[in-house]
């Protein structure tokens, strides 16, 4: 289970960075990769708080 | 009777901070790793959206910028690893403890409010960078780069509902929220990036090869805006070096970095300095340069990521708001002992708000986060002298605690006098802290020695 959030977490930080390339060599609109961003993002926050430990010095 | 009242003030300002009175056990500390983690995540913030853009309208050159980065960010490193991690492996304990043992407990509350003050500023700022996206869909008028006062009615409307939510969620807990931003953390940072590159092709680049044309051309002309004051390379390296100053330098950080194995662990700071000092100011003045000077966190982050782009600037302002909120709430509340912590953490959400409708705060955020670090870092010039300096005099270090006092005066006329003197030389604020730290530490040296040469003499006639 935990293995699949990650997957699923990194794929909504896959969405949100690399449409911006296509946007910049012209391969996709502006508009499509705003929408992908949001797809990313929903990922990303529905799957990280799941397994992200809270670790470290506070 | 003064004196009952304020032994009840000091235990009660020991008590909150009783959790971490020990130095850190070697069981308890962390690895290198961690303090990568810490450190990146802490640089991410809300304020990465307003300083990126200022530095374009302060008509900063692309040469300048990038190399005033890199030589202040690597100044920045060397502070937290040279000046403050030594000290914070050495004594293992937090800011809090280790000015109570030199300056005594009712200078060491003093600090924690003048702190505190500083935290609700900045925790307004950031409240209005969240407003700026939440205003997005009402077409609400955002603050130009002029604007000192309230706006519009809306402005005020939307500032005072985002106010009231960091608020609300501030008094519901601060664990959760802590927690929260640091899963924020890793999104936020690569939208400030997606977002920058999202937005090149409008500037006129089209391939990696015609960007720093552009930079020079379009982004960091030179050109200063109308009523802002021009930067140069210095202001860069000492801006991007001291923007943290209160907490390299001035050793908060000793709260940080007591957990950490080696006093090296301070290099770790790199990966907070040059991620949100350095890629995320630099994307952030990208946006602002598309949005054609448009300063307003919110719109230039929906111009390069839509609505994650705003959603991202609103979560960015909150969860930098929100802890700022919740520590300066924890200051005030030594001196109301008897209001609960919910009202403590509301009258202190209600003035950040109030704060927070001043667009002034937001516009002039370089002034602020100087002003911020100069202030605080003379106590940290005392902890460095106090610690190093004083013994190779043959003086004691901790004073108060081995006196028992609880008012160090050297301390404070070194911290009041250090600030004092720096705002009357004649140089912009951003390069008052490094004369102020020198003239800290003078004072605090010639006066240490003078006091406790003095108690020694006084000791020696009444015998």
């Amino acid at each position: 289970m935990k293995a699949l959030l990650k997957v699923l977490s990194v794929a909504g930080l896959t969405l949100t960075i690399v449409p911006s390339f296509f946007v910049f060599s012209g391969a996709i609109t502006w508009e499509r990769h705003a929408t992908l961003m949001v797809v990313g993002m929903i990922l990303w926050f529905a799957s990280a708080p799941f397994w992200m430990k809270r670790e470290g010095p506070q | 009777m003064a004196a009952e009242s304020g032994s009840r003030l000091a235990e009660r300002l020991d008590a909150m901070y009783e959790f971490d009175r020990e130095p850190v056990s070697d069981r308890h500390l962390y690895g290198f790793r961690s303090f990568l983690a810490m450190y990146a995540g802490e640089h991410v913030a809300g304020t990465e959206f307003v300083i990126g853009p200022l530095f374009v309208v302060h008509g900063v050159t692309a040469g300048d910028l990038f190399l005033g980065l890199l030589i202040g960010n690597l100044l920045a490193v060397l502070s937290w690893a040279f000046v403050c991690a030594p000290i914070a492996v050495r004594s293992r304990l937090t800011l809090y403890w280790q000015l109570r043992k030199i300056c005594g407990p009712y200078l060491t509350y003093l600090y924690s409010v003048v702190n505190a003050l500083m935290f609700c500023f900045l925790a307004g700022a950031m409240i209005a960078v969240a407003a700026t996206a939440v205003g997005l869909p009402f077409n609400m008028p955002m603050p130009a780069l002029s604007d000192r006062l309230p706006t519009s009615f809306t402005w005020g409307i939307v500032v005072f509902l985002v106010g009231a939510v960091v608020t609300a969620l501030a008094i519901l807990g601060f664990e959760k929220i802590s927690r929260f931003a640091r899963i924020c953390v890793p999104w936020m940072f690569l939208v400030f990036v997606a977002a920058a590159i999202a937005v090149l092709p409008q500037l006129g680049v089209h391939s990696w090869g015609d960007f720093w044309s552009v930079a020079n051309s379009k982004i960091w002309t030179g050109v200063v805006a109308p009523g802002q004051t021009k930067f140069t390379l210095w202001h860069v390296i000492f801006f991007s070096w001291f923007c943290n100053l209160a907490m390299h330098i001035g050793m908060s950080d000793l709260t940080i970095l007591r957990y950490a194995k080696k006093w090296q662990y301070g290099f770790a700071s790199a990966a907070g300095v040059y991620l949100g000092h350095f890629v995320a100011w630099i994307s952030s003045g990208i946006l602002c340069a598309a949005a054609l000077g448009n300063v307003a966190p919110g719109p230039i982050a929906y111009l390069g990521a839509g609505v994650a782009g705003a959603i991202c600037v609103i979560l960015a302002g909150w969860t930098t708001a929100n802890p700022t909120l919740y520590r300066a709430g924890l200051a005030f509340q030594v001196a109301t002992p008897d209001w609960k912590r919910w009202k403590v953490t509301l009258a202190t959400g209600l003035a950040t708000t109030v704060a927070a409708l001043f667009p002034a705060l937001v516009m002039k955020l370089l002034d602020f986060v100087a002003l911020y670090g100069l202030i605080l870092m003379p106590m940290g010039a005392v902890i460095f002298s106090d610690f190093w300096l004083l013994p190779k005099l043959g003086l004691e270090r901790d004073a108060a605690e081995k006196w028992s006092g609880l008012f160090s005066f050297p301390a404070f006329v070194a911290w009041v006098g250090s600030v004092g003197v720096s705002f009357l030389l004649p140089v912009e604020i951003f390069f008052k802290a490094l004369p102020a730290w020198f003239i800290a530490v003078a004072a605090y040296v010639v006066l240490s020695y003078a006091f406790q040469r003095g108690r020694v003499v006084s000791r020696e006639v009444a015998r």
